[in-house]
């Protein structure tokens, strides 16, 4: 079997060498161990010994010629063996490998000591989508579906931060009240363009966003109150503390449990997952002049009936003095809209992001209904429940909103 | 509990590391007959003899790598360098010997050796004694790096350092040696644990050894003002505790790193870097850092109450991120 | 000092191999030297060739020419006692019982080596034969060793420490620190340097201020010093035999000027332009093998087939170690992460 002679590696960062001179010939013995060349490296010339015994085949680097570490420079073959043919080296120019930089030149500019640099004030482009803004304020403005350049950032330099989107949703623009900018018709014939305030223009933003992107479909059920109502009247009766609770919270306090039984409720659509929440904060919508704010209780899943009614007042207080909480705000699951303090039967919402559904309540009132045959009054709510199709099913949003049904008939099930 | 000073903390855990471990010596300058430099080893010397307590000449390079032989061959050597500006004259044993002999011999030896040094200024002993460099040694491979701040923290600490395998810098503060606290009797922690010292819930402070009480003076002062401010302890810079960090911050959503030494390249930098990696989204407002002048520590008592930090520039640091810009 | 050769000042006090005192060593001894100093050389000579067929990467520095100071001196120790050295180590690691193929799988990195690849030529390291490893920084393993005696005071061990360095390492701070406290604590540690009269690229004379007293440095810190032949593998043996018993007596830190001369040049990469051409030859004819080879063939009439026999047997074991190297795997990537830190 011939053995290769590649040019040696003799130094740790020699690149090339040269044969200065062959001590064989070709044809002739060579034994292990034996100079067969003198080889010249960047530093100086070096012999070479041969690390095997037989005969130099063939010599392919010539005298003075310059070699690459690693390629071919002889073969050493067995008596009588053939030389392969398919072993010419490679004889590309050998590749200029830049020069390891001259440390002094780097050196010789010290770098500047940094001090803390403070950014220009400048806005422009170059930030992103056109704004200063805290990569958190970012986040929360899209997870709200806001457009961050409407808003305004109190931040350092003008910087939009946390605050300013959380004040924005709730009112628009910070320190600006709540609008109430409805003129009455005054017959003058006359027509009229009138701005939107910002937390119009919010709602409209959000709305917009969430009917287009969510495929919205509607089931309803009529619910039979009477038993809720006689039982909601029993534990008002017996609280002693002032802390009442509405129809609304025991809507809430079933949606909880029903939540629990179906968890694909309390999550949300996000590019083709299903990201399901940790908490039920069901929010609660409330009217206030010029807009709608929908504030959640937090962790319902674990707040008894009379938690959840302390909440939803203070809640409903505090939304009319404009002081919610980020947290309150934007930590919602799941929402309920209750238009039944209007007399409205019925009505469809439409899904507060980032949520899967939005139940819409109206009103309680007497009905004539058939039981085991028989015409009796009872005190029916219609519910409807706004569905994201890409989350559930109509199967699903109907067992889901049964259930739901299923516990307010049978109130007792909400203390067990 | 029993309230003692950081020095008696830590001269507790000598005591019970020569009691119960006839591997261990303490090696070191004056640690003999002098007691120790900030007399932690008092009464160490008459009472366990010279066998065990090595006074050793002014040798860093060598005493500290015949710690390491000495470890690699079953010992369990305490070895003391008077302070950490003095370590350089033995960080090639230190960086090239203790950190790597494990590594390069294959797992042939271990390094199981403790030095305690200590660290920090303020006490006008000038540029070559004031220095912090628990810092660099952070970033050595096969290195721990310890850095207590109360009494506790130490004990606890110590006690889990002699059971480690690997080399420690266990790096005391200069100013803390009369600091008093409650330690708890039984007292054993983890290295790579951070503490939360103070909860809060506005903004993350991330310090370590006497740092952490100046951001907890500065954190009394900023809740006067309605800023509610955590305090990170971290305890071990080798390793470090990055989930709670991390995890604090994507609570408060705004940092703080506060450190002694010098602030261009000081390991202060590498925080700010995993929380701005990790927490990117969370973030409310740039990582800042208040850290040492970038010059040497001048003596003159004014002119070094200016390099190093103070309680004051963490109160203002700390505001400058709440300012409003209209 | 200008103008004077090397030669004049590198010739040793050393006496004849064929002294007329009684023997220390036997025709058995001796041939076993023999085929261990014939081992060390073709170990290198394979190393050598082996680089330069990029098998053995980095720092390639060879023991050619100074065999007979590992020889003499290892094999007067125990296999508990320590060795610790520089790192122109596969000399002393071989006499220290390091296994030749473990030893080459080292050199070219691979996961069979002593230190599983990590280490290289320059870091062998077999804890369990007490070859407690060679260092890459000059001087930066002698506190180590001072260590390693400290330890076995502390545990009243009857352990020797060897310690092995160059005449560079004279130069270093750490030397001195070193015999300073080896004295004060009385450690059972034999300093050995072998002076190869040349640092790396500049000769010894140039940077010591009593090149020519090597032996008598020692002498500021009160330890007995002594200069031997680094050539002459019996005079090495002999000396170092009295001074191992002498610190097995407790009798305190010893320190040896082995003069000697290196073959080739510091690494492989060197071509030793520095040294003039007489004193090479000079050298190359005071070769310890051949004066060994001398020794054994004029005194003891060994025939030249047990001679030749001896090479044969060493170059096969050398050829079988470069197979295994070769033949061995790398180490798998993982192991990038392991043992930084032990478990």
């Amino acid at each position: 079997m011939s053995t290769t002679i590649v040019m040696p590696q003799m130094g740790y960062d020699m690149r090339e060498g040269t044969v200065v001179k062959w001590y064989k010939n070709e044809g002739e013995q060579v034994n292990r161990g034996e100079v067969i060349a003198d080889i010249q490296t960047d530093k100086a010339t070096v012999e070479f010994e041969a690390y095997t015994a037989g005969i130099l085949g063939k010599i392919y680097a010539n005298e003075g010629v310059p070699v690459a570490v690693g390629e071919i420079i002889a073969i050493i073959t067995e008596p009588g063996e053939e030389i392969p043919t398919d072993l010419e080296p490679n004889n590309e120019q050998i590749k200029e490998v830049p020069a390891a930089s001259d440390p002094a030149e780097s050196l010789k500019q010290p770098s500047p000591v940094i001090s803390e640099i403070e950014p220009t004030t400048e806005n422009g482009t170059q930030f992103v989508d056109g704004v200063r803004a805290s990569p958190l304020a970012r986040r929360l403005a899209k997870e709200s579906s806001i457009d961050i350049r409407m808003i305004t950032g109190t931040g350092p330099l003008g910087r939009i931060v946390e605050k300013d989107v959380l004040e924005y949703k709730i009112s628009g623009t910070p320190n600006q009240n709540i609008d109430s900018n409805i003129k009455s018709f005054d017959g003058s014939g006359e027509s009229r363009i009138e701005e939107l305030s910002p937390m119009r223009q919010a709602i409209g933003r959000v709305t917009v966003a969430s009917k287009t992107t969510a495929p919205h479909f509607y089931v309803s059920a009529e619910i039979d109150m009477s038993k809720a109502v006689a039982f909601r009247q029993e534990v008002n009766n017996s609280v002693t503390d002032g802390n009442r609770v509405s129809i609304n919270d025991l809507i809430i306090k079933a949606s909880s449990v029903a939540l629990k039984e179906f968890p694909k409720f309390n999550s949300f659509f996000n590019n083709n997952t299903l990201e399901f929440h940790s908490n039920m904060n069901i929010g609660i919508a409330i009217a206030l002049t010029g807009g709608l704010m929908v504030p959640g209780i937090n962790n319902c899943e674990n707040k008894t009936l009379l938690e959840i009614a302390k909440s939803s007042t203070d809640l409903i207080a505090r939304a009319n003095e404009n002081k919610l909480t980020s947290v309150e705000m934007n930590e919602t699951t799941f929402s309920i809209s209750n238009l039944g303090m209007f007399d409205v039967d019925s009505f469809s919402a439409i899904i507060f992001p980032p949520h899967a559904a939005v139940l819409a309540v109206g009103t309680v009132k007497d009905q004539p209904v058939v039981r085991d045959g028989e015409i009796t009054v009872s005190k029916i709510m219609k519910a409807t429940v706004s569905v994201d199709h890409r989350v559930a099913d109509g199967a699903e949003a109907a067992e889901f909103l049964i259930l739901i049904k299923n516990i307010l008939e049978q109130p007792l099930s909400l203390v067990i | 509990m029993t309230e003692m000073t950081y020095r008696e903390a830590i001269c507790l855990g000598l005591t019970e590391a020569l009691d119960e471990d006839p591997r261990v010596y303490l090696m070191g300058e004056d640690i003999g007959p002098y007691g120790g430099a900030f007399a932690v080893t008092q009464g160490f010397w008459e009472k366990y003899g010279s066998r065990r307590i090595k006074d050793s000449p002014l040798s860093e390079s060598a005493f500290v790598g015949a710690g390491i032989g000495s470890a690699m061959a079953g010992l369990r050597p305490i070895v003391e360098i008077m302070t950490i500006n003095f370590s350089l004259l033995a960080i090639d044993q230190i960086v090239n010997h203790a950190a790597k002999v494990r590594y390069m011999s294959g797992n042939q030896f271990s390094v199981p050796m403790i030095v305690r040094t200590v660290t920090g200024a303020g006490a006008s002993v000038a540029a070559t004694h004031s220095q912090s460099f628990e810092g660099w040694y952070a970033s050595v491979p096969g290195l721990h790096v310890v850095v207590p701040s109360t009494p506790e923290d130490a004990l606890g600490l110590f006690r889990t350092c002699r059971e480690m395998a690997d080399p420690v810098m266990f790096v005391e503060h200069i100013l803390l040696y009369g600091y008093k606290g409650e330690v708890s009797d039984s007292i054993k922690i983890p290295l790579g644990k951070a503490d939360i010292k103070k909860e809060g819930k506005d903004v993350t402070i991330i310090s370590y050894s006497k740092m952490v009480h100046n951001a907890l003076e500065a954190a009394g002062k900023l809740a006067e003002e309605g800023i509610d401010v955590e305090v990170i302890d971290l305890r071990t810079l080798r390793p470090l505790d990055v989930e709670t960090i991390v995890n604090s911050v994507k609570k408060t959503h705004r940092a703080i790193v506060v450190e002694e030494t010098t602030k261009f390249g000081g390991f202060a930098g590498e925080v700010v870097s995993i929380v701005q990696q990790e927490a990117f989204d969370y973030l409310d407002s740039p990582v800042y850092r208040v850290a040492g002048e970038d010059v040497p520590i001048p003596y003159s008592m004014p002119l070094e109450k200016l390099a190093i930090p103070d309680t004051d520039r963490v109160v203002a640091a700390v505001k400058n991120i709440f300012k409003k810009s209209v | 000092m200008a103008g004077k050769t090397n030669t004049q000042n590198s010739k040793p006090k050393s006496k004849k191999m064929t002294s007329s005192k009684p023997d220390s060593l036997n025709e058995e001894q001796l041939l076993e030297f023999y085929g261990q100093m014939v081992l060390i050389r073709e170990f290198e000579k394979e190393s050598e060739r082996q680089y330069t067929r990029g098998n053995v990467k980095g720092f390639l520095h060879v023991y050619s020419g100074e065999e007979a100071i590992a020889v003499g001196a290892i094999n007067n120790l125990k296999k508990e006692d320590y060795v610790v050295t520089h790192y122109r180590d596969h000399g002393q690691a071989l006499v220290k019982g390091i296994d030749p193929k473990q030893a080459m799988a080292e050199l070219f990195g691979k996961s069979t080596g002593c230190s599983k690849g990590k280490g290289g030529s320059m870091h062998l390291i077999d804890a369990e034969k007490g070859f407690m490893g060679g260092y890459a920084i000059v001087g930066g393993h002698l506190p180590i060793a001072v260590g390693f005696a400290l330890a076995n005071q502390y545990k009243d061990e009857n352990r020797v420490t060897l310690c092995f360095m160059g005449d560079g390492a004279l130069n270093e701070g750490e030397f001195h620190e070193c015999m300073n406290l080896s004295k004060i604590w009385n450690l059972p540690i034999i300093f050995l340097c072998e002076n190869n009269l040349y640092g790396m690229g500049a000769p010894a004379k140039d940077h010591l201020a009593t090149p020519d007293k090597i032996y008598k440095m020692s002498e500021a810190y009160d330890i007995p010093g002594f200069r031997v032949d680094g050539n002459n593998v019996v005079e090495v043996y002999d000396l170092m035999k009295g001074l191992t018993e002498k610190v097995r007596n407790g009798e305190g830190p010893q320190f040896v000027e082995a003069q000697t001369y290196r073959i080739q040049g510091h690494s492989i990469a060197d071509p030793a332009k520095y040294r003039p051409d007489e004193e090479v030859e000079y050298w190359k004819k005071k070769d310890p093998i051949i004066a060994l080879k001398s020794l054994l063939i004029d005194k003891y009439n060994v025939p030249n087939d047990t001679i030749e026999q001896i090479h044969v047997s060493a170059e096969q074991e050398i050829i079988d170690a470069a197979d295994f190297a070769e033949q061995s795997p790398f180490p798998e990537d993982k192991e990038l992460f392991s043992d930084v830190y032990g478990v």
